[in-house]
């Protein structure tokens, strides 16, 4: 058992630091949930995407650099260190990428990831439904076979940035005879494609950045659907694992919260609160234990399988307490605009998405504990 | 990298596991609190023969250690069994002993305790104040800028009953310039302690999820509720983050951040056991509340560690100093 960094990572450590001391823009980005802000950051990823830093972990034939997984870590804690814009293709690069590393055809691999990996292609995610949330395989948007393909009908909703994105992936009815999570398609599809409308709806934080998307025929030809037809239901639970797991939420980035929140508890913090100190305390703690959690998780041989659950439930607690104790240390300042107040408002939804916390501590009690199901 | 235990590891925590689950230690708990220390006394022989005594002593007096990993796997098994005794006080001062150099002192105890023929109690004011059962240990140390030894006084019992707390009356020293030594079996005490309470939270959420998938209630097993499997899962979450925080300080071992990683680990298990504790009362119910149940046993020992070897908020303190 060991904690040791090798050459290889020093050596690529120092190379990705030099890299971002050069390209990181001085002043923020704004908001990559708004129209500009969304543009800036899709600029931002064709700049990582020119030197082959979208992806890293991927293969290099698809545009990344094939890094070990210690390497990949290595790499979100010096791209969250250095102050690196959010990163606004998640879904592409973590989400979708490893699905299709796992369910897609070579042709897809070779159409859909390289212009992931170059930043040209943003993706969303279409899942949720008015009637299906937590329950999503209640969905009822269908797909209904044609010459060559598939049309969509029906409406999806909370599907983030996608007023501003390029295409969506999501699961829709394909037979409903065989029972809930048989007869469910997985497909992607432009977001500009006919008998599509996407009608914006203003979140929380008051930006546009939810979506409706209305349905009405919209046409996906075969090679668009992932896995087999009717059998969306495991390929779509293995882009949901990876949403729960580090992949979209590296412990770089709450390292680097953490050292800003220590920052600013000595810069604003009373000594003599001792409360507020501990809090500050728990924070680093937490950072510590999530980090070597990451360490842990490429360690193991296994798939960590149900276990991701107990990474979400982690991560999006332990991210409100971040930030309440950031909003707290300001006091009256904090509800004033502020990188902090957008984190905090941020960190609010973690706990509802990806599978709300509820949902996560079902499934560790089932899977992980063995308890038995019961009426949901 | 591998954070990960290798295999051998693995197979030395499982063997205790297995040594401590054969031996039934609840009847060994309840002997060491009504006075009667001969079966916990045959338990730690048993240790000794496992050679987990000799993990924190130096080859040079007759141990193979220290050995921080292997330490933190064998505390974690005896605290998962509540393993009676001042087995982290006698661990830490092998740390003591070790670190004094060519002393008769540590050249007398420290064979002693690698072959489990010493049990030793340690104070180290003020945050180890009273020697865990001073009256039946071979020797009683108080430790700071010098080494003593110390004869114990009264005694007070404590919410874990197999847990006896003596005040103490130092004598001369018998070492002097002892600061560092003094920190460093404090820091590994306070190791040592945490990995205890994670192995007491791991062995009450097992007990605790057995339980609930066999009473029933309302014609069902009550495992089936959703408040009681949400209690559950928070157990797990807590102690599957504590964990990675023990191996972590282990590994920092003799390393200048060592002393914040192991404040780190302790607050993390001093929290994730308590909350272990206080879901197995409460999912079990009034039985979780009687003397006889052994359980309630392990559900005390949770709250008396909580602030033994340094309280929670002497160990955030501690984090953030080094920050
Ligand atoms: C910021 C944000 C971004 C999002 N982005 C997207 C996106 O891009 N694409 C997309 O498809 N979706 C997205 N979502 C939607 C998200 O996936 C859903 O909100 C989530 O699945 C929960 O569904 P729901 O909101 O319908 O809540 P519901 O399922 O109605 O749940 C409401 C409450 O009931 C609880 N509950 C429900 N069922 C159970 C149960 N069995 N046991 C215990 N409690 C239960 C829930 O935990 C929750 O507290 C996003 C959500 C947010 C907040």
């Amino acid at each position: 058992m060991d904690l040791d960094f090798g050459p290889a990572e020093a050596e690529f450590r120092a190379e990705i630091r030099a890299w971002l001391h050069a390209h990181v823009p001085a002043e923020p980005l704004p908001s990559l949930e708004t129209e500009e802000g969304f543009a800036a950051h899709r600029e931002w990823e064709r700049t990582l995407g020119a030197d082959r830093l979208a992806a890293v972990s991927w293969p290099e034939e698809y545009g990344g650099r094939g890094v070990t997984p210690l390497q990949w870590l290595v790499f979100e804690e010096e791209y969250y260190a250095a102050g690196a814009p959010g990163r606004v293709n998640q879904n592409g690069t973590d989400l979708l990428a490893t699905t299709l590393l796992r369910h897609g055809t070579p042709e897809q691999l070779a159409r859909i990831l390289p212009p992931i990996a170059a930043g040209e292609v943003i993706w969303a995610q279409a899942w949720s439904e008015p009637g299906a949330g937590s329950d999503l395989a209640g969905l009822r948007s269908t797909a209904t076979r044609t010459d060559g393909g598939w049309l969509l009908a029906g409406q999806k909703t909370w599907s983030s940035r996608a007023p501003f994105a390029d295409r969506a992936f999501g699961l829709f009815r394909s037979d409903p005879e065989p029972g809930r999570h048989r007869g469910l398609t997985y497909v992607m599809f432009p977001l500009d494609a006919e008998g599509l409308t996407v009608r914006p709806i203003g979140r929380l934080d008051g930006k546009p950045a939810f979506a409706e998307l209305f349905l009405d025929d919209v046409f996906v030809p075969d090679h668009d659907v992932i896995g087999t037809a009717g059998e969306g239901w495991k390929a779509a639970m293995s882009t949901a694992g990876n949403e729960r797991g580090l992949t979209l939420r590296p412990p770089g980035r709450f390292m680097a919260t953490v050292d800003r929140l220590v920052a600013l508890w000595r810069e604003r913090a009373d000594p003599s609160d001792t409360a507020l100190r501990d809090r500050v305390a728990d924070a680093w703690i937490r950072s510590q234990a999530y980090r070597l959690k990451g360490f842990e998780t490429i360690s193991r041989d296994d798939d960590i399988g149900a276990e991701a659950s107990l990474t979400k439930v982690f991560w999006s607690e332990f991210d409100v307490a971040l930030h309440e104790t950031a909003l707290d240390l300001l006091g009256p300042d904090g509800e004033l605009e502020s990188p902090w107040l957008e984190g905090y408002v941020f960190s609010l939804a973690g706990t509802i998405y990806a599978g709300t916390n509820e949902i996560q501590r079902n499934v560790i009690a089932e899977r992980l504990l063995g308890l038995p199901k019961g009426a949901r | 990298m591998k954070f990960v235990l290798d295999a051998e590891q693995r197979l030395f925590a499982a063997t205790l596991h297995t040594l401590l689950a054969d031996a039934g230690t609840a009847r060994a708990v309840r002997a060491w609190a009504s006075g009667d220390t001969k079966p916990g006394r045959a338990l730690w022989s048993a240790l000794a023969d496992a050679g987990v005594f000799a993990l924190a002593v130096p080859e040079a007096h007759g141990g193979a250690g220290p050995l921080p990993v292997e330490l933190v796997c064998a505390a974690e098994q005896l605290g998962r069994h509540a393993v009676p005794g001042p087995f982290v006080e006698t661990l830490a001062a092998a740390e003591l002993l070790g670190r004094l150099g060519d002393v008769p002192l540590a050249a007398t105890w420290l064979p002693r305790i690698a072959e489990g023929e010493a049990l030793v109690s340690l104070t180290l004011p003020p945050a180890v104040p009273y020697a865990l059962d001073g009256d039946v240990a071979d020797l009683v140390l108080t430790a700071d800028d010098s080494v003593r030894d110390a004869a114990v006084r009264g005694g007070t019992a404590s919410l874990d009953p197999a847990r006896r707390m003596l005040p103490v009356v130092p004598g001369e020293p018998l070492v002097t310039g002892a600061r560092e030594a003094s920190a460093a079996a404090y820091d590994l005490g306070a190791l040592l302690c945490a990995a205890q309470q994670f192995g007491l939270g791991r062995a009450l959420l097992d007990v605790t999820v057995a339980y609930a998938q066999t009473r029933q209630q309302f014609g069902h097993p009550i495992g089936e509720f959703q408040a009681v499997k949400h209690h559950l899962a928070g157990v797990l979450v807590d102690l599957e983050f504590a964990r990675p925080l023990l191996f972590g300080a282990a590994l920092a071992y003799r390393t200048p951040d060592f002393s914040r990683d192991v404040s780190a680990a302790k607050t993390a298990a001093s929290a994730a056991s308590y909350t272990a504790a206080r879901v197995a009362l409460q999912v079990h119910g009034a039985i979780g509340y009687t003397d006889e149940y052994d359980p309630s046993l392990w559900i005390r020992k949770a709250r008396a560690l909580y602030a033994a070897w340094g309280s929670p908020a002497e160990h955030r303190a501690r984090v953030v100093d080094a920050l």
